[in-house]
Order: C-alpha cells, then structure tokens, then sequence
C-alpha cells in the first residue's frame, strides 16, 4: 500500500444532482478499497438529486474508519464538477493548503433570488484564488467530443489521477472501470486517459 | 447497487450502509424481506431484490409498510427468517399493526424491524426518531455505528429475536444507511428454507400456537421480562464499547454516527488523553451496569446522539435513581444545547461541543483565508432551488393544474402530497401546493374541503398523489369521498414509478421486485370501481390535459380523479431516445421586448431554459435538454419548435 500525503485524505466531489457525483466518489472509492484502503463516503442523496447542489465526502485512511463527513476548513482536495458548486465547497471546506480541480463547465440554477448565474471568469478567479493550487480541465468539453457528456466524470478522474495526490495508478481504476462499467470499458478507459493528458504537471 | 451476496468471506467490500444491512441479512439465511420504499432504507430490499433468485429468498415491494410488516410476520411464524424494512415515516403506517405483534411474539424463526431514521429531513417531511417508538412499544433496539457493525448487528439481530421471541428494531440514519464504508465479508449460510405452520392450538399451553395480543397485561408482562433477559445480554455486547482514559476529563456518550463524528472530534482536537467515548449499539433497555461503570470514570459526560435525546434522556433518569455518591456531577447534551436537539450532527457540531466544555480553543484555518473567503460576493454562489428534471412530466402537469385553476377564476387551489411532486410547493411545481403532509394526505385533507360547502366554501380543490402513493395510501381517501359525496378533483401525477425512491415497481407495474411477472392493477378501474369519474390525460399535450381539467372543474361535484400519464423521464431516458427535436429559433426570441415577461425561464424553469443576459434572449442547455417539447408549446411567439422524430 502506498504511504498517503495525509492520512485522513480529505476529498470533496461537488457538482449538481443528475451529474453523476455519486458515481465518481464510488469509482475512486472502490478503487482504494480494493488497494486495501479504509474508505468512507458521506453523500447527499434523495430530493437533493433533483437539480440541488451535491456534494460526496470522501475519507480516506490507511489506518482507520473515517466518519461521513469532513469538518469545515479540512478538505485537502476538492474535485469540482461544476463551477459555482466548486466555489461553494471552498468557502466551506477551504483552507490555505486545498488543491482543486474544476471543470468549467456551468449548470444554471433555478435560483429563487433570480439573480442568475454569475460571471463566470469572475467565479473561477475566485476559485484558483482559494486555492493552494488549482486545475481547470474542461471535461465536459472534452466528454461533448467524445459522444458524451457523462464521460466528463470518468475524465476528471483521469485528471485527479495525474495530479499524483491518490495512492492510485492507472491499472488500479481500469480494474474498477473493468467491475463497474463491463459494457462500456473502453469507452470509460479512454476517458480516463482523455483526462490525465488534460492536467500538466510542473516539476 | 453493489453486488451484496458475493460468495468471498474474509474479503472487503464499499457498502452503503443500506447494503451491509442487506448483507447481514443474508448472513443470517434470511427468507423473507419485505418494504414499501423510503429514503434512507430503500437499498436494503433493494439490493436483496437483485440477488432473490439467485439466494432462494422471497422479496417483495409491498403496497405499504403496514403489509410489509404483516407479510413479514406470517413468514416468522412458519418458520422463516424475515426482515421488514421502512423509513420512519412508515414506521408510523405499520405502528397499528406493530403495538400488537409485541404482544403476539413471534414464530420460531427470527423476525426483525429495520427502520431508516431521516436526521435533517434529507428526503423526508419531518425528523422523527424511531428510537422512541422502540421504548414506548418494549422492543429491543439496536443501531450500528459504521458499516461493518451495520451488516455484523444486522446478523446477531436474528439471533436475539429468536432467542428473546420477539419482534428486534434496528434503527439506522442517513449517515449511516447511506454512507460507503469498508465493509469485511462473512460466510453465506446454505439453507433449505422450509415453511409450515404448526396448526394446533392449546390454550393452556404457556405459548400456544395462535399469535394474538391477549390476555394483553400478561403478555405485556412477558414482554417485560423479555426486555429484562435482552438487557442482561446487552451487558457484554461486543456492540457497546468504551475506548480511552481510565478517568477521563469528560465522558461521551454516543451512538450511531454520533460515534464516528465522536472519534474523528476527538482526534481532530488530539483529546486522545482527556476524553473517553462510550459507544453504544444496543439502545433499549439500556444495559445499566455498563453505563453506571462508565458514569464512575468521571464527573462530566456529553450526550452525543441523532435527533431526539433519547440516551441523555434514558441515562439522566437512570443516573437519578442511583445513591447520591453515585451519581455523576454534570450531563451536556441537547438540554444544555451543547447539541442541537434538531437537525443532523456534523463533525462541527460535536467539535463545537466538545470545545465548549473545555474550553479549548479550535482554529481550522487561517485569519488570512477568512479574510479571502469574506471577499467573496454573495451572489457568486446562488441558491439553488430543488427542482423537477429537465423533461419531468410533473413539470408540465403542474402548469396544466395551475392554468387550469387560473381560468377557472374561483381561486382554487392543490393539497399536496409526497413525492416528487412534494416539489410543488417551490418553484419546481410554481408554487402551487397549498397543505402537504403525508402519503396519502392531500386526498384526505381534500375530503375535509370538499365538504365545506355547506358553510359557504365555493373554492375548487385539487389533491395530488403519484401512482405508488394512490395504492400506498390514497384509496381510503378516494373511498371516502365518494361514499360522502365530497366535492374534490384527485389528480394521479402516475409517472410509472415510485421516482423519490429509485424506481422501484409497485401495484400498477408488470414485473415484481425480484422481476417475475405481476399482474399489474389499474389505477383507472380502482376509481371506477369506487364510483369516481375518471378523465385520463398526457401532461405533454398541455392543451388537451387543461380542457379536461377545466371540464373536471365546471362539474363542481363528486369525486372526480384526473390521471396525469407519462413515464417518469428518469425512466424512459433510459430505454427511450428523445421524443421530439426541440430547437430554439434565436430571432424569433425576442427577450424582455415580448410581453411575455419570460415566461419560460422567468415562470416555466425547466433547468434546460437558460436566459442569456448578454444577447437578451432564452437560450436551450443540450447537455440537460431531453427534448419533451412542453416549452414549444408554452412560448407565445413560436421561437421554440418541437419536431416529432421520424
């Protein structure tokens, strides 16, 4: 088992209900179980589904079982679907040392203020400012070429991945992919690959 | 759904709570589970569902949780292990049946009660604690506090019903039932399952063959005594653990998620010296000599529990009847408001406790980050509003009722009901929802209404129920109503699926829940049958489902039932490809200059209709877009247009 960057590994998946947040947190989730992990993930579900922010807490240890969720201010990463909703998690779970990956991609809201959605170079100025370090990979972009929104999931993986803050390898998930998605595993893989060539590593 | 029976012991597994249960059930060679959905206990029928076949089990989606638990029963008295399952909102259906099982006891095989606690009202009306239905019935109550407990307590329940015989409650909540953790797999037990009633009846016999709840105070004595010998077994549970100093600081006393928050406050605050845990797994009757010899480590003990203060309540009374020397100096807890008594713990909540009563001080970051979140403007993260999906059928039912009671011009109104369509109170359903309570109550409530005539009341009311809810709960009502000439529209919002909860099938679908065929049962002929008219309508064709409405409307008189008919869109996006082309033709929009004031992004808000400020114009999200083309038929200048697919 490879030595985690911090133990608990703090990760928080956000986006919108029907983007697929759930499936991207048991993706990794089962991926680091599987490396002999102990995993827990704390998850909003039920009427929240319905076009609400989500949010998937993700605690990962090597020693221990985790709670459901992570305090205010102690998230290590935040792997964002949806631009506003990355911002959200930051000003709740943010602190001086978060990485973030974000995909730019905005999901209006129905807002009962009516003000809109914001400016969006101003949101995601915002976002890398919270952040100790921040990836922006356009994976809904990216996922709309290759056929299918929903890829843009498996693609911010990808992009997580290359990032190095996962004990995780490339064969690890494509073992996952392999148990979760036995119908559409290469689709999936190439996604994941599409996703660690969008993130470059400075060394 | 993960796969639960994998035949791999020893191996680790991520479960969602509700799926460690499932497996702890089939760890302990059930036969029968029985559920009607609600969140957060839906995956437990629903993963055994998908592995019936393949264990020999009989699963089942019943109509209500009242039947689930009946059914349940019956197998437990011919001799087959069964689990009945519910939120606990349908603990409250089932409760009629419930206060007399305690007293029936159960068969020879084990019978156990989970029930799924809501903390924060997630997916539920209210936050009700299921704990205290346990205490005020005299069941022995369990709850897990992570997930491999969830699946190991699941199991032992078994055991402790059928040596206690009685009906065993395993409460869980949100954090717990719909949470992953690692979960170790057990053996899977290979068992003929046979049943059979053992048909003789003694009446002198100390425990005769006929299960009935008198003579009532002597059985409610049984019970008594059975809750005596669970608690005696409590005592050693590997279930209630204590971990840290001989004498601590300051005591907590915890369970369910409670505990996970505990350890994590406690590590967090690095009081691993200080402060001692007391996690408990077997709630009620309160093991009492565990908790006296945790009380005498020290003077001061914080309650950190779920919902209502059931433990603080359970302990300080307990407490009280010691000897003075005996007694612990301070209690904190919900009545202290150290812990809110509503609402769902957060790791903050219990670090904030904590922090208080020792006055320690917790900073989890910087005044310089502060300081940069505080410049962030407030609208830059928007509010947003529950809605229906993109493409949702109800969507345009509500804007059928709602233009419906809009010319008709008597300032009618809808009672609501649970759902989906619980949504159309908010903007999702424009607001429309006037009561909302309970599975089945807008027809109910619309009953009262519908008879209020005679002292003046001329409002048109309309009661909403989805297709699962009609069966579950909204039949008594139709009954009702139209045995008392009560002046109400139900409107059945039938979508093919119990959508809330995860699509699982229910009286009017073909396959049951293990996917054999079912003889499906008609909603139309169930309202015909009680003597209500019946107009069937397709919300996608908004013009002629309003006429009818109308029509329904201008009758003023009887039970009339309007069946609002289209697959859920979650449903038919998986087997279906869109039904119509939809596309938006950009001059044609002519923005704020139309007098209709926006009508499809301002009013209409189907989350696929964006506004574009910067060219004053409606613009369609293709990502989210399902192309049901009710919007073409809404816009006043024709700039949308829906195409049907050749």
């Amino acid at each position: 088992m490879k030595q985690l960057i911090k133990d608990p590994l703090n990760i928080i998946v956000s986006g919108v209900g029907g983007q697929g947040n759930v499936m991207v947190s048991l993706v990794i989730g089962n991926a680091l179980v599987n490396e002999g992990y102990f995993v827990t993930i704390g998850e909003t579900y039920g009427a929240s589904q319905r076009g609400g922010s989500v949010m998937s807490h993700v605690k990962i240890s090597a020693v221990k079982q985790y709670g459901p969720l992570i305090a205010k201010g102690q998230a290590d990463i935040i792997l964002g679907m949806e631009p506003v909703e990355t911002l959200r998690m930051l000003k709740q779970f943010g602190n001086d040392s978060v990485k973030t990956i974000v995909n730019p991609r905005p999901i209006h809201a129905i807002d009962l203020a009516g003000t809109g959605y914001p400016d969006l170079s101003n949101v995601l100025e915002k976002v890398a400012g919270l952040s100790f370090k921040c990836y922006t990979v356009n994976a809904t972009e990216e996922a709309q070429k290759m056929g299918n929104p929903i890829l843009a999931n498996m693609i911010l993986i990808g992009a997580l991945l290359k990032t190095g803050l996962l004990p995780l390898d490339e064969t690890s998930l494509e073992k996952v992919i392999r148990e979760m998605f036995p119908g559409a595993v290469e689709l999936n893989t190439s996604a994941l690959k599409r996703g660690m060539e969008l993130v470059q590593i400075e060394n | 759904m993960a796969v639960i029976d994998l035949n791999a012991p020893g191996e680790n597994r991520l479960f969602i709570g509700n799926e460690a249960i499932a497996r702890g059930a089939l760890e302990a060679g059930i036969g029968w589970a029985s559920a009607y959905p609600g969140t957060p206990s839906s995956e437990v029928i629903g993963s055994l569902a998908e592995v019936a076949k393949e264990q020999k089990i009989y699963v089942e989606w019943s109509v209500n949780e009242k039947v689930a638990l009946e059914a349940a029963a019956a197998a437990s008295y011919a001799g087959i292990r069964a689990l009945a399952a519910m939120k606990m909102a349908g603990l409250n259906v089932a409760q009629d049946f419930l206060a007399s099982l305690v007293l029936t006891g159960i068969g020879k095989k084990g019978l156990v009660l989970m029930v799924g606690d809501d903390p924060e009202a997630h997916s539920s009306s209210e936050e009700m604690d299921s704990r205290g239905i346990a205490r005020v019935f005299d069941i022995p109550l369990l709850e897990p506090g992570d997930f491999q407990e969830a699946k190991d307590m699941m199991k032992w329940a078994f055991e402790l019903s059928e040596e206690l015989g009685t009906v065993v409650m395993l409460r869980s909540v949100t954090r717990i039932a719909h949470a992953r953790g690692n979960v170790r797999l057990g053996d899977l037990p290979q068992i003929e399952q046979r049943a059979i009633f053992e048909n003789v009846y003694n009446p002198m016999s100390p425990s005769p063959t006929a299960y009935m709840p008198v003579p009532s105070p002597l059985r409610h004595a049984f019970q008594h005594l059975k809750l005596d010998k669970a608690r005696s077994k409590y005592e050693g549970s590997p279930f209630n653990r204590y971990s840290g100093p001989e004498k601590p600081d300051l005591l907590l006393i915890t369970c369910g998620s409670g505990w996970l928050y505990s350890q994590d406050a406690v590590s967090t605050l690095g009081l691993e010296k200080r402060v001692g845990i007391l996690k408990l797994g077997t709630l009620w009757p309160l093991p009492e000599k565990l908790v006296q010899s945790c009380l005498q480590k020290t003077n001061r003990v914080l309650f950190i529990e779920e919902i209502d203060p059931f433990l603080e309540g359970a302990i300080m009374e307990f407490s009280s009847s010691l000897s003075p020397e005996r007694r612990t100096g301070i209690f904190y807890g919900k009545h202290t408001r150290h812990i809110n008594s509503f609402g769902e713990l957060t790791p903050d909540s219990v670090i904030n406790a904590i922090v208080s009563i020792l006055d320690i001080k917790y900073e989890p970051i910087t005044a310089e980050y502060i300081n940069k979140l505080e410049s962030i403007p407030k609208n830059f993260v928007i509010e947003r509003m529950l809605t229906f999906c993109p493409g949702c059928p109800h969507r345009a039912s509500y804007w059928a009722m709602k233009t419906a009671l809009r010319m008709d011009g008597r300032d009618g109104f809808i009672t609501g009901d649970i759902g989906c369509y619980s949504m159309g109170l908010g903007p999702a359903g424009f607001f429309q929802n006037r009561t909302q309570h309970s599975m089945g109550g807008g027809a109910g409530v619309a009953n009262g209404f519908g008879q209020l005539w005679r002292f003046g009341f001329n409002q048109p009311v309309m009661a909403v129920c989805g297709d699962s809810t009609f069966f579950h709960a909204a039949i008594p009502a139709l009954i009702n109503g139209v045995h008392n000439k009560a002046n109400f529209i139900l409107v059945v919002l039938d979508n093919s699926a119990t959508a809330m909860t995860g699509f699982q099938p229910h009286p009017a679908s073909d396959l049951t829940a293990m996917g054999e065929d079912a003889t499906p049962v008609s909603i139309e002929v169930v309202c015909e049958a009680i003597g209500a008219q019946v107009e069937i309508c397709d919300p996608f064709d908004l013009k002629s489902t309003i006429y009818k409405l109308l029509k329904l409307l201008e009758q003023n008189n009887g039970v009339r039932v309007a069946i609002m008919r289209r697959t859920c869109e979650l449903v038919r996006g998986r087997r279906e490809a869109h039904p119509f082309k939809v596309r938006l033709i950009a001059e044609k929009c002519i923005g704020e200059e139309c007098g209709c004031n926006r009508l499809c992004t301002r009013v209409f808000r189907c989350p696929a209709l964006v506004w574009d400020p910067a060219k004053g114009k409606t613009m369609i999200d293709e990502v989210i877009c399902t192309e049901c083309g009710v919007c073409a038929d809404i816009c006043p200048e024709g700039a949308i247009v829906k195409e049907t697919v050749i």
